[in-house]
């Protein structure tokens, strides 16, 4: 397994033929069982799906505008040009700022990174507390949680304003890493009670004979071995914040506004001339910062097989 | 955060004794794309050059993405120090609740009563006699666009009005072209809609509808016609496949449609593609049959706030607006119109050219925005949509519900 | 056991307390609080902004005579139901082949989970590409010669939700995937070595035995799932805007229009409370049965 995870994530992403059709070949013979085709031939059809709109994406981002009038999606670029891309990491303009999508894109880690970190961090501790920890009523704050997980964003906006507008923390990136970390809390909350839910209880028993406390257990014996959940909660929160738009713009001050606030720009302004190649090439890098985490967190993911051993 | 902004606000206005006030005002829009930014380039120049700096806060999409914010950000006591807004009745209760600054004292210094051309623009900046909003430009969506070669190529003659265009159909269809194009996303729907109306239904209807909400005027003959001119539209756009109203206008350009109903703005597509109007394309406002535009567009909002500086600095950004030098410099770039009638446009195309020319004639008619609520609009709109994508639902159907709705609208 | 853990169980209960303040704030001050507040000025005439003018349940009636609402309704009921269905299915297949210990396995995951990572505004402009009868799929479909196929979802009011299902599928199912592969590989090794000794066949050992272990993981999916469907609205907007006409409305859309393009926030709070009661009928007593019936073991 070692050896795959070499590819760099440009070529995981890059267009499917070859790609996908190298595995079998290289396999050793031995492995060209029917059970072995059934699974690979499954995946490989599935990856297919997955992979269209991608290749769609970066084809059309690669054309010219011209070319892409003439209509064909699907066709490869006749003359590949990454004036696209240019244009829209550096040159679109927001308004009067022509400096493409850098110009959010330490705004967008700046956000990010605390939120992650933040809710994250809460929304363990309360699963955990949830957990292994009941206490009288817990369950009922459980509960409003859940169902506030369903409840539509748009709905909490002018309430959201109205409390950070009392605790003065309106237009402050503060205030916008709370509103993140609410927003997550339901999801995150129950992704891990539900993990922790599942560890043996001999472990926790015996580490309380042993005299350890909430956060003894909680640092020395939870967190360690739940490795693959806290990637997922990661995946959840990386995409979820560095996809928002919404909170963003209406939580804080143009100095702070994240990067889909330009990528917004680009791509939706209705009364202009809409340049699908920049819009293709913003989205994918726009992407490229939660891809990079699944890829890295995905080895981390692997590991954590490691860490359901220790279980047995 | 705040408070640093006071703490430094404050001390600029000491200094401001000696130097001119350079202060920093933000101002929020929705102009991203390559046009409207060089447009809004233009006002942040002349405002720089007062002495101030324009902080800008652009953000695509009006209405559903925008609105939120600035509501957002002027009742969460942070407002903004500038903001676009459609003109007409969305911002009312914004100032009838106090938190939009009146504007009325710059307006009679800088005489925009006599200025202002048509006059109904300030009209719909005007709150009980005083002056909210400074309206910068005016866009017009009754446009009918047409690819003159679909017509040639097929023997037929360059339909000079709607009823042409229609007759026109047939032979388009026999040679494999699209009549109509039309983007599937339902505010496309509504425009061609109000184009009919305007353009069919004649402007004192459309008065009488949409600003008397006259219920009897919405069940008449005349709206009769304009629900069957729908029905017709209907049919004509049927094999129209595209989402955006930019892919919409690609099928014009690209011959594969005969023509399509869409605002000004339509221009600039045309414009990319190396069209030249008059030989090209044409254009036909008001569909040919009432030569009428609308005067919506667009208007900036100066929300109250307790810090002079800023506000000295709201006061010069209003000014500047309206100077003539930025009217022509902003609305040439921005392929709209001017507010005042006493600028010299002689850069604009053949296009803008027949619509100077009707604004100088005065057919002018007010934008249904600014005429009824949101609210009532919205309703009508949902009709309008639900009839042109439900070929089984009847006009006369239709006209019944479109008169139930005027009947409460308000 | 009593005795050792008498003396500290108080300092425990208070260390779970604390932790948990934050998570008790935002139940009773956001979710409660916000709830409350939605509900309260629902009753009102609030247009732009929310204003304290009580119209009784005038527009309550308003919203279900809105044949948009009770389209929005429709389309959310059948996308929902097939969006639980096959995400469930699909996420689980999907991890199980994962799961087989098979090369490449990091390359499938990165492929089924990218999608997640894009924004749904491009999503729905990609797939709004590849879906239009005229340059997508059924185009080149015909050019391979068969003249009569017909694949036009979002072009077609009476299929045009399903459109939007195959999108939401390929945005959504990899992340699915990813909570199911974390729960397979929670299960212990010796399970599977017991079954296979046992001679149970593997489709059965993931039936009757994996599944039931990984309770916890589905019911983590079916709320994600579930609080997704309901609040789904980005990628009607990129992909149809609502179109053909209103036949592809959802009840997020219906709230924030009302909202936002309307400025009817009454109508909104009216469709989001409506939503909300809905959401509360079915979720507090399956969660009141699932969390707080019985005490773990």
């Amino acid at each position: 397994m070692g050896n795959v995870t070499k590819t760099s994530a440009e070529v995981e992403l890059a267009p499917v033929s070859h790609e996908m059709t190298g595995p079998r070949g290289r396999k050793p013979r031995k492995m060209l069982s029917r059970r072995n085709i059934m699974i690979y031939g499954t995946l490989i059809v599935v990856s297919l799906y997955y992979l269209l709109p991608l290749y769609v994406m970066i084809v059309t981002s690669l054309k010219g505008m011209p070319e892409i009038r003439l209509g064909n999606i699907f066709s490869p670029p006749v003359e590949i040009t990454f004036q696209p891309w240019v244009k829209a990491w550096a040159e679109a303009c927001t308004g009067l700022n022509c400096d493409g999508l850098s110009r959010g894109f330490f705004n967008s880690v700046r956000i990010l990174v605390p939120s992650v970190i933040l809710s994250i961090a809460i929304a363990s501790v309360n699963g955990y507390a949830l957990a292994n920890w009941r206490f009288k009523g817990s369950e009922t704050f459980f509960t409003i949680l859940i169902v506030g997980a369903f409840i539509p964003y748009q709905v909490m906006i002018y309430p959201i304003v109205i409390m950070l507008r009392e605790v003065g923390l309106y237009g402050s990136l503060t205030g916008l890493v709370i509103v993140h970390t609410i927003f997550g809390m339901p999801i995150l909350t129950l992704l891990f009670r539900n993990y922790f839910a599942s560890v043996p209880q001999e472990l926790f028993k015996a580490a309380r004979v042993d005299g350890a406390g909430f956060w003894g257990i909680y640092f020395r014996i939870m967190v360690p071995m739940s490795l693959p959940i806290f990637v997922v909660a990661m995946i959840l929160q990386v995409t979820g914040i560095w996809n928002d738009f919404l909170f963003g713009v209406i939580y804080t001050k143009p100095d702070l506004y994240p990067m889909t606030v330009q990528l917004n720009n680009i791509v939706n302004s209705t009364q202009g001339v809409k340049e699908y190649n920049v819009n293709m090439a913003a989205t994918i890098l726009t992407g490229l910062v939660p891809l990079t985490i699944y890829f890295i967190s995905g080895k981390l993911f692997v590991r954590g097989i490691a860490a359901g051993a220790v279980k047995g | 955060m705040k408070s640093l902004r006071v703490v430094f606000a404050a001390s600029t206005a000491l200094c401001a004794a000696t130097a001119a006030n350079a202060t920093d005002l933000e101002v929020t829009h929705w102009w991203t794309s390559g046009g409207e930014a060089a447009a809004v380039a233009e006002f942040a120049k002349a405002f720089d050059a007062t002495g101030n700096k324009w902080v800008d806060g652009a953000i695509a999409g009006s209405g559903g993405t925008a609105r939120p914010i600035m509501i957002s950000r002027i009742t969460g006591g942070d407002p903004m120090g500038a903001t676009q807004f459609n003109h007409g009745r969305q911002a009312e209760e914004l100032v009838e609740a106090g938190l939009m600054r009146d504007l009325t004292d710059i307006a009679e210094e800088g005489n925009w009563k006599e200025l202002v051309f048509p006059s109904s623009l300030l009209d719909s900046c005007t709150l009980d006699g005083r002056i909210y909003c400074v309206p910068v430009n005016i866009h017009s969506p009754q446009w009918l666009w047409i690819n003159n070669a679909a017509f040639e190529d097929n023997g037929l003659a360059v339909p000079t009005n709607w009823d042409e265009f229609v007759a026109a159909a047939p032979k388009l269809q026999e040679a494999g072209i699209v009549p109509l194009a039309m983007g599937q996303q339902p505010w496309q729907t509504t425009l061609a809609f109000q184009t009919l109306l305007t353009a069919l239904a004649g402007p004192e209807t459309y008065t009488k509808v949409f600003g008397d909400k006259d219920a009897d005027v919405a069940g008449g003959p005349e709206m009769a016609k304009v629900f069957e001119a729908a029905a017709t539209a209907r049919d004509l756009a049927k094999d129209s496949n595209v989402q955006a109203w930019n892919d919409a206008t690609n099928l014009v350009i690209t011959g594969k449609a005969g023509g399509q109903i869409m605002g000004d703005w339509a221009q600039g597509e045309f414009q990319v593609a190396e069209q030249v109007a008059g030989k090209d394309y044409t254009c036909l406002p008001g569909l040919g049959v009432n030569e009428v535009i609308q005067t919506g567009g667009d208007a900036f909002y100066f929300p109250k706030v307790d810090d002079e500086a800023i506000t000295a600095a709201q006061g010069e950004l209003a000014k500047v607006m309206m100077a003539p030098a930025t009217q022509v410099a902003f609305n040439l770039k921005k392929g709209s119109l001017p507010v005042r009638g006493d600028v010299d446009l002689s850069a604009a195309n053949d296009c803008m050219r027949k619509g100077l020319d009707i604004l100088a004639k005065g057919d002018i008619i007010q934008g249904p925005d600014q005429l009824m609520s949101a609210d009532s609009l919205t309703q009508v709109n949902d009709l309008f949509v639900e009839f042109f994508n439900n070929p089984e639902m009847s006009a006369e159907d239709a006209q019944k519900q479109f008169a139930s709705i005027i009947s409460s609208a308000d | 056991m009593a005795a050792a853990t008498g003396p500290s169980r108080w300092h425990k209960n208070i260390s779970a307390k604390v932790a948990a303040l934050p998570m008790i704030t935002t139940a009773l001050v956001v979710f409660i609080g916000g709830t409350a507040w939605t509900v309260v000025y629902s009753f009102t005439n609030s247009k732009l902004l929310p204003r304290e003018k009580f119209v009784g349940f005038a527009q309550y009636d308003r919203l279900w005579n809105s044949s948009k609402w009770l389209i929005s309704i429709e389309n959310l009921a059948i996308y929902g139901a097939f969006s639980l269905v096959f995400s469930l299915l699909i996420g689980f297949l999907l991890a199980a082949l994962l799961d087989q210990k098979i090369r490449f396995e990091d390359t499938f995951r990165t492929i089924l989970l990218y999608p997640f990572a894009l924004s749904f505004i491009v999503t729905g402009l990609a797939w709004q590409w590849i879906l239009n009868p005229d340059f997508g799929v059924q185009e080149v479909v015909r050019s391979l010669g068969w003249e009569s196929f017909a694949f036009d979802p979002l072009y077609n009011p009476e299929i045009v939700i399903y459109g939007i299902l195959i999108a939401g599928l390929w945005q959504g199912t990899g992340l699915i995937m990813c909570l199911m592969l974390a729960g397979l590989r929670g299960i212990d090794e010796d399970i599977w070595k017991a079954a296979k000794i046992d001679g149970i066949p593997m489709w059965k050992t993931y039936i009757f035995i994996v599944i039931p272990m990984m309770r916890g993981i589905f019911i983590t999916a079916i709320v994600l799932i579930a609080s997704g469907i309901i609040k789904v609205y980005d990628l009607v907007v990129a992909q149809t805007g609502g179109g053909p006409g209103i036949s592809s409305e959802v009840p997020a859309k219906y709230v924030y229009d009302a909202m936002f393009l309307s400025q009817n926030l009454g109508q909104g709070f009216a469709a989001s409370t409506m939503m909300l009661l809905t959401v509360i009928i079915i979720v507090v007593p399956w969660a009141y049965l699932e969390f707080g019936g019985k005490r773990r073991g």
